[in-house]
């Protein structure tokens, strides 16, 4: 007897299906469906994801996260509507390189903050702004400038959650009798950085 | 648990071309493609977490076919897969008549085949897409394939059927 196998009739190219992906990110930005853009960089600290929304930059996530349990977790938290859609990242991308070749101490990119609510959010933005390249400075520190100078433990427990890791540079708060402390991309990752910037 | 769109899309989006292209030609299939993707994508917030996701892309891929023939409604017959390259070698020129033979099929007896052998829909869903019932579809389906089969057999038949198994 002779079957017709129809699936092999019609064979599907890989690189079709990259031109329609790309096609659809691009439809998806224009019609204001793309919640969540994200793709991948390569760095020093491994393959980092990078997530935006509209408003900006939304996540930063390390190899050892486990991409796919991001991916699942931005869905859920921010919209499913999420798609591999790398040109919303370009600029971020761009500055995560000059960054991770020294060449640049500072990011300039928008930022999406909806993921730290209250007081996390304000020990985060705190971080950003008065924690500079090539400084560190002790949870201690951080819980003064974050108007909380009890609140240690809960500054330790933010940074440890920070979803804007790198960018916001949790890194460089480290604990005050000079031990690293711990970082969301391990031990090893925060070192790493902190050599980068030449503080470690 | 409901997924990414990201997944979705790599997880159907093979299925969902394959039928674009089995139901309206190489042509047109690729913006059948982006028009099913595009109005899920908008409505799959809404869509309920057990919902069968594949079946549901091929319902939207099935009414955006219709938009997609309504725009260019010039073309009477779905145009074939590679219709302007005349291939010399033999399985190539076997798959192209074959997919000629799919583009040949009356409209209902296309989409009920695509819908089933490529998509694994059921006849009862089938059924809905196409307003009939399910054994309306069924039957759409074992005719279509059975005018395939025909086609096949034909050609193994009058040319050397040496490297067919």
């Amino acid at each position: 007897m002779t079957t017709v196998d129809l699936a092999a009739l019609y064979p599907i190219d890989d690189d079709d299906l990259t031109r329609l992906h790309a096609r659809l990110a691009t439809a998806a930005e224009r019609d204001d469906l793309l919640d969540v853009a994200y793709r991948t960089v390569d760095s020093p600290v491994g393959s980092l994801l990078i997530a935006a929304t509209p408003a900006g930059l939304v996540r930063v996530a390390f190899t050892i996260e486990g991409h796919d349990a991001v991916l699942q977790h931005l869905s859920d938290r921010i919209s499913p509507r999420l798609l591999h859609a790398p040109a919303r990242l370009d600029a971020v991308a761009q500055q995560l390189d000059e960054y991770f070749s020294g060449r640049r101490h500072g990011f300039d990119v928008p930022l999406d903050w909806q993921l730290s609510k209250g007081f996390r959010r304000t020990v985060l933005e705190h971080l950003a702004l008065d924690i500079e390249y090539g400084t560190t400075a002790s949870y201690g520190t951080l819980a003064r400038l974050s108007g909380s100078p009890k609140a240690v433990r809960a500054v330790g427990t933010t940074c440890a959650t920070n979803p804007i890791p790198v960018v916001v540079p949790c890194h460089r708060v480290v604990r005050a009798d000079g031990a690293l402390g711990g970082y969301r991309g391990g031990p090893a990752a925060k070192l790493i950085l902190l050599d980068l910037e030449g503080a470690a | 648990m409901k997924q990414p769109f990201e997944k979705v899309v790599v997880q159907h989006g093979s299925t969902v071309l394959r039928v674009a292209r089995a139901v309206l030609g190489h042509a047109d299939a690729d913006d059948a493609w982006s028009d099913t993707f595009l109005a899920a994508m908008k409505a799959y917030p809404d869509l309920p977490a057990d919902a069968n996701v594949e079946a549901w892309l091929v319902t939207i891929a099935h009414r955006k076919a219709i938009d997609v023939v309504r725009a260019t409604s010039r073309r009477a017959t779905p145009v074939p897969d590679t219709p302007d390259r005349p291939s010399h070698d033999h399985a190539e020129g076997h798959h192209r008549e074959l997919t000629e033979a799919v583009a040949a099929l009356p409209t209902k007896q296309r989409q009920a085949v695509a819908y089933h052998y490529l998509a694994g829909l059921p006849y009862a869903e089938i059924a809905t897409l196409l307003d009939s019932s399910a054994a309306a579809a069924r039957r759409a389906a074992a005719d279509g394939i059975a005018a395939l089969r025909r086609s096949y057999t034909h050609d193994t038949e009058t040319e050397s059927a040496d490297d067919h198994r």
